[in-house]
């Protein structure tokens, strides 16, 4: 269990000022002149050590990332973006950040824009975050106003602004690439990878895109040391993170805790237990809308990081727990991520524009049970024919949960099927 | 580099994707959005290759950059099953209504789902349908069968440079179409529906006439404008049912303007099928005999400097020669085939063509317009200088009417002083001109056929010369023609002699009988009643209804004939089909005549007719090929008068409707209705 002097976001429920002042007296803003003034490579190399890896879901260490950024800056200017466009269904944890310690996020972007030479730093925040963008707002013109950022920021020589750009509520401009689409001012549409963003990025110019968490978690960690950080969690899935538990828990929450944190403790010691005790689990959806599903059998002992929970065929994702009880229809629960995917999928490559409608017809079928038995293995199939054809991870997104349905819970869908079917023979009787 | 292609190693060029190494093996790789032309959008997901020490799925080969030492496999069991799956994809929303589609027979999705296609459909839910868009009298759509692909919308932003389509909404709701509807503004439109991969936008005019194999394909070239596009004339018996662009990288890369794509139904409307004599006023049908014996009776006697000739717009050469040819048996020195009364001057080729030659626009980083429009004189050429302008930086400047010309342009006083300040060195846009390697000007037709013609022409070789664009190895003076057959006839000399009159001359009543040989865009209304017109051509147009006597001839599908294009460049044209009624070879014609009028002409064939046009001008020998040169002689052409202070003014108001043929046109008579009335609109 992580202790509280570990804990990077202290006013993670608010109960504190969120205000440059009290951000300031929980550590914020401490000493950040003296952190840059170690040099860009110090940084990078710091972050490197503390095994950090994104937070956005797809859990790519993110001093690497960094690293990939062109080591002199060249007649294009190096920019930094921050993805606040926090739309994975079952995730709310950049929302509280950047409505109780958005100066966390603040520092972050100018230390990590100072770490890859970028002197802008955008932050792309989700369109329907109308409150969360004016906290923000305001933690950036505090930060103006006291010199942490701006001309000479933290009076360290480096100059830095910081932007926020609100995006207009499209779940795909959360893949980084098409983020930065939707930022030029285009329609939201993933571009192709070779090149990448840190060689062609915003306005063609050098560009990393990380998560609100990954970047707010930065100051603490290389105010502490990367070693301190390390130290949490477990091998290659170190540090804390911040867990959103909803769905049938008694107390749904966002909790810190280190990575690795068994699944049951997560969610007994924190959201008060599984609704009807932990017996009454049917299933998680361990890392936001796009992971598959795990049956109780796997949840029972699991652990809470990236590692196990691909070797169990899901992923941390988001690390959105969203907990399901025997009273869940779980087809339909799918069926409604397959809806979600439909109609948040940007139409631009073939197999995602148009496997995510058949496989949400299908779906809306089988909640019905209106369905052959032969069609699950067509759907299965269907969700290998769009998962890594795709320009993005989107198609995946849409397969997975449909793959971990077909996995785990098989036999309820063959019933649903068979009651279908008795129950219109005996209407046509 | 080296990559290996299903064992076949292949040398590529640094900045190849994996998609033009495998084409570089040999490797045939399925693709509906990627075009050669347009930029890589990697959407269809059709061409997946697998390839070897990368992640195991598999790539886009469109999109994916080739690496020295690349192993790239095209037809494992992994590409294949991708490809499959695409295409069913690709398939399940698709109407296949193939049976009732124009695109059925060359449709790439149809011989592509031969190859990676199912035999049954595993979809059972309901199809997408989408509504049909109004792009014009052009393009018909039917979005339906739309596998959205993007070509379209790459095509008219990149290419044509007008960015009027695009995709709305998303997902499977995402539908192409031009946002608010209105009619494609692009004067290269017919394009989309050669780019386009499925049945979504096909031919408008060609709707339900034809299925492909059942045509006959004639390789031809175009005369709408002087471009001289190649084109691929489409016939089924007498009737020309389609024209599609030929690949000429050199003219018009793979692309064709509308006027010559869809002006073709005026190739069976207001023909002149049989040879027409003037009795009491009015035009009677008469035979070939009688039209001949109206010629004899009326010529006969008359002194051969009372005798005229005019060419027109779209002649070919070979009757070109054959009408100089009787002129000069009968005594006639008035020959003109200027009957725009543009201020050319004959007496150096480099005077009166495009040196810079098409292809060459690519190598200028500098540019100056002067009197033309050439979006509209010739949408090819304009293609090829908006191409120019994509690659980078190249400043340029018009000295004209102002228009859009789909890429950025300095709009310089519109004024013939212009000229002379910038060739003395006055004006700002000297310098911009002189700092360049290679700078082009373009003169258009609008800018010679004023009074000052022949001052501005020399004013703009001066210019050139002062500019730095005549060097032994860049020739940058460019005049840019509007008709097919202008080239040719300054090449062949179809020009007053010495003492002859010239078109305006002849116009104004200086000859009693006056041959005008297609000539429909010369103005006859100032002829005096007594003047004996001969008309012959194939339109029943403007020359045609002051006429005399009509001679049937035949449209440039119908007739093999060598036409120079705007460069100088020589190509045939072939016959496609048969002329209407009694309609005969423009040149068989002449040869006719001249025997009637006791003047027979040397020539029996067309062949021995060639072979005499070829002795006499070799410049007409290279056919097709033209070679680039310098200027190794800066001395420019004469100068007659002086530069007035008039404006230049457009050449063409209605690209639409420019010749006998597009006027004939209902196609082209909707063009004109649909951007007449958007013009208004604006207004």
């Amino acid at each position: 269990m992580l202790s509280d002097k570990d804990r990077i976001f202290t006013n993670l429920y608010g109960q504190h000022d969120w205000r440059v002042a009290g951000a300031r007296r929980r550590g914020d803003w401490d000493g950040t002149a003296a952190i840059m003034a170690r040099g860009r490579e110090a940084i990078v190399e710091e972050m490197k050590a503390s095994g950090l890896r994104g937070r956005g879901g797809a859990g790519f260490p993110t001093g690497m990332k960094w690293s990939f950024m062109p080591k002199e800056i060249g007649p294009r200017p190096h920019y930094l973006v921050v993805n606040a466009d926090e739309s994975e269904p079952g995730t709310c944890k950049d929302r509280d950040i950047l409505r109780y310690d958005p100066h966390k996020l603040v520092e972050g972007c100018l230390l990590a824009s100072f770490a890859m030479g970028a002197h802008a730093c955008y932050i792309y925040v989700r369109g329907e975050f109308y409150n969360e963008a004016l906290h923000l707002q305001a933690a950036i013109d505090e930060a103006y106003e006291a010199g942490l950022i701006g001309r000479n920021a933290c009076g360290s020589g480096w100059d830095f602004d910081l932007y926020v750009h609100r995006g207009a509520g499209a779940y795909i401009c959360g893949e980084e690439t098409a983020l930065i689409e939707s930022l030029e001012g285009k329609k939201g549409m993933p571009r192709l990878k070779p090149p990448f963003p840190a060689a062609v990025g915003l306005y063609g110019c050098p560009t990393t895109v990380n998560n609100v968490e990954s970047i707010a978690v930065a100051p603490t960690i290389l105010r502490r040391g990367a070693a301190w950080f390390s130290a949490l969690g477990r091998p290659k899935n170190t540090g804390t993170k911040l867990f959103c538990i909803s769905g049938h828990v008694n107390k749904p929450c966002n909790v810190e805790e280190e990575l690795g944190i068994p699944m049951r403790e997560l969610i007994e010691r924190y959201a008060g237990g599984v609704r009807g005790g932990w017996d009454n689990l049917l299933g998680v959806i361990p890392g936001g809308s796009s992971v598959p599903v795990l049956p109780k059998s796997i949840c029972d002992d699991v652990m809470m990081d990236f590692d196990s929970l691909r070797d169990v065929k899901s992923g941390l994702g988001t690390a959105a727990v969203i907990v399901m009880d025997k009273s869940t229809d779980i087809i339909r629960a799918v069926a409604r991520l397959s809806q979600f995917y439909k109609h948040e999928s940007c139409g631009q490559c073939t197999p995602c524009r148009e496997g995510t409608g058949w496989m949400m017809r299908v779906m809306n079928r089988l909640v019905e049970g209106r369905a052959e038995p032969e069609e699950i293995d067509t759907l299965e199939q269907v969700t290998k024919q769009v998962e890594g054809h795709t320009i993005c991870a989107l198609g995946d997104a849409a397969a997975w949960p449909i793959q971990g349905l077909i996995r785990h819970f098989r036999p309820v869908i063959e019933e649903r099927i068979a009651a279908y079917k008795a129950g219109h023979r005996m209407a046509a009787e | 580099m080296k990559v290996t292609v299903d064992g076949i190693e292949v040398e590529v060029p640094p900045g190849s994707n994996v998609l033009q190494a495998c084409e570089a093996a040999g490797k045939e790789v399925p693709r509906f959005c990627y075009h050669e032309r347009l930029s890589v959008a990697g959407n269809c997901r059709m061409c997946l290759v697998e390839i070897e020490k990368a992640p195991p799925k598999p790539f886009a080969s469109c999109a994916y950059p080739a690496a020295d030492g690349m192993v790239v496999h095209t037809d494992s069991p992994m590409v294949r099953a991708a490809r499959r799956g695409v295409m069913e994809f690709l398939l399940i929303n698709h109407p296949l209504d193939c049976p009732i589609c124009d695109q059925g027979g060359e449709c790439d999705l149809q011989d592509q789902a031969v190859g990676y296609g199912m035999d049954h459909s595993r979809y059972a839910e309901n199809k997408r349908a989408v509504r049909d868009k109004d792009l014009g009298p052009l393009v018909k759509t039917v979005m339906t069968r739309c596998i959205h692909c993007t070509r379209c919308i790459r095509f008219s932003t990149e290419i044509a440079g007008v960015p009027e389509l695009g995709a709305t909404a998303r997902g499977e709701n995402m539908e192409v179409g031009t946002y608010v509807e209105k009619a494609l503004s692009s004067e290269l439109s017919g394009n989309l529906i050669d780019i386009c991969p499925v049945g979504a936008l096909t031919s408008k005019p060609y709707a339900f006439v034809a299925r492909p194999w059942e045509l006959t394909k004639t390789d031809s070239i175009d005369v709408m404008d002087a471009v001289g596009a190649a084109i691929r004339v489409d016939t089924r018996g007498p009737e020309v049912l389609r024209i599609l662009p030929r690949l000429n990288e050199d003219v018009n890369e793979e692309w064709l303007a509308d006027k010559s794509r869809f002006a073709i139904d005026g190739l069976r409307r207001r023909r002149l099928d049989h040879p027409w004599v003037r009795q009491g006023g009015k035009l009677v049908k008469a035979t070939w005999n009688e039209a001949f014996d109206a010629i004899r009776n009326r010529l006969t006697g008359l002194d051969g400097t009372k005798i005229g000739a005019i060419s027109g717009d779209l002649c070919d050469v070979e009757s070109m020669v054959a009408l100089r040819d009787l002129m000069v048996a009968l005594g006639s020195p008035n020959l003109d085939c200027r009957q725009d009364g543009a201020a050319l001057d004959a007496s150096r080729r480099d005077f009166y063509t495009f040196n810079s030659t098409i292809a060459g626009i690519e190598e200028a980083d500098a540019l100056l317009l002067i009197g033309t429009n050439p979006r509209i004189e010739a949408p090819l050429i304009n293609a090829r200088l908006r191409k120019r302008w994509l690659q980078g930086e190249i400043p340029v400047a018009l000295i004209g009417e102002a228009a859009d010309l789909t890429y950025k342009v300095e709009m310089l006083e519109n004024r013939p002083s212009t000229l002379a300040a910038i060739a003395a060195g006055t004006h700002p846009f000297a310098a911009v001109l002189k700092a360049a390697k290679k700078p082009m000007l373009i003169l258009g037709q609008a800018a010679l056929t004023r009074p000052d013609g022949a001052a501005v022409l020399a004013q703009a070789w001066a210019l050139a010369a002062s500019c730095g664009m005549l060097t032994p190895d860049w020739h940058g003076f460019n005049v840019l023609h509007t008709a097919a057959a202008r080239v040719g006839g300054l090449d062949v000399g179809f020009l007053p002699g010495v003492g002859g009159r010239d078109a305006a001359a002849m116009l104004a009543g200086g000859v009693d009988a006056l041959w005008l040989l297609g000539a429909d865009e010369a103005d006859v209304t100032k002829l005096p009643a007594s003047t004996f017109v001969i008309y012959q051509g194939h339109h029943g147009d403007r020359g045609a209804a002051r006429a005399d006597v009509i001679l049937p001839g035949c449209a440039y599908t119908e007739k093999e004939g060598t036409w120079v294009n705007t460069e100088g460049r020589v190509q045939r044209g072939q016959r496609a089909g048969d002329p209407p009624g009694q309609a005969r070879e423009d040149w068989a014609i002449l040869r006719a005549a001249s025997a009637v009028l006791g003047r027979t002409l040397p020539y029996d064939t067309v062949a021995a007719l060639r072979c005499s046009v070829e002795t006499r001008h070799p410049v007409l020998r290279n056919l097709d090929i033209l070679p680039r040169s310098g200027c190794s002689d800066t001395s420019g052409p004469a100068s007659r008068g002086t530069l007035s202070d008039a404006p230049f003014c457009a050449a063409i108001s209605n690209y639409y409707m420019t010749d006998p043929i597009s006027r004939a046109s209902a196609t082209m008579a909707a063009c004109t209705e649909a951007h007449s009335g958007k013009a208004m609109a604006a207004e």
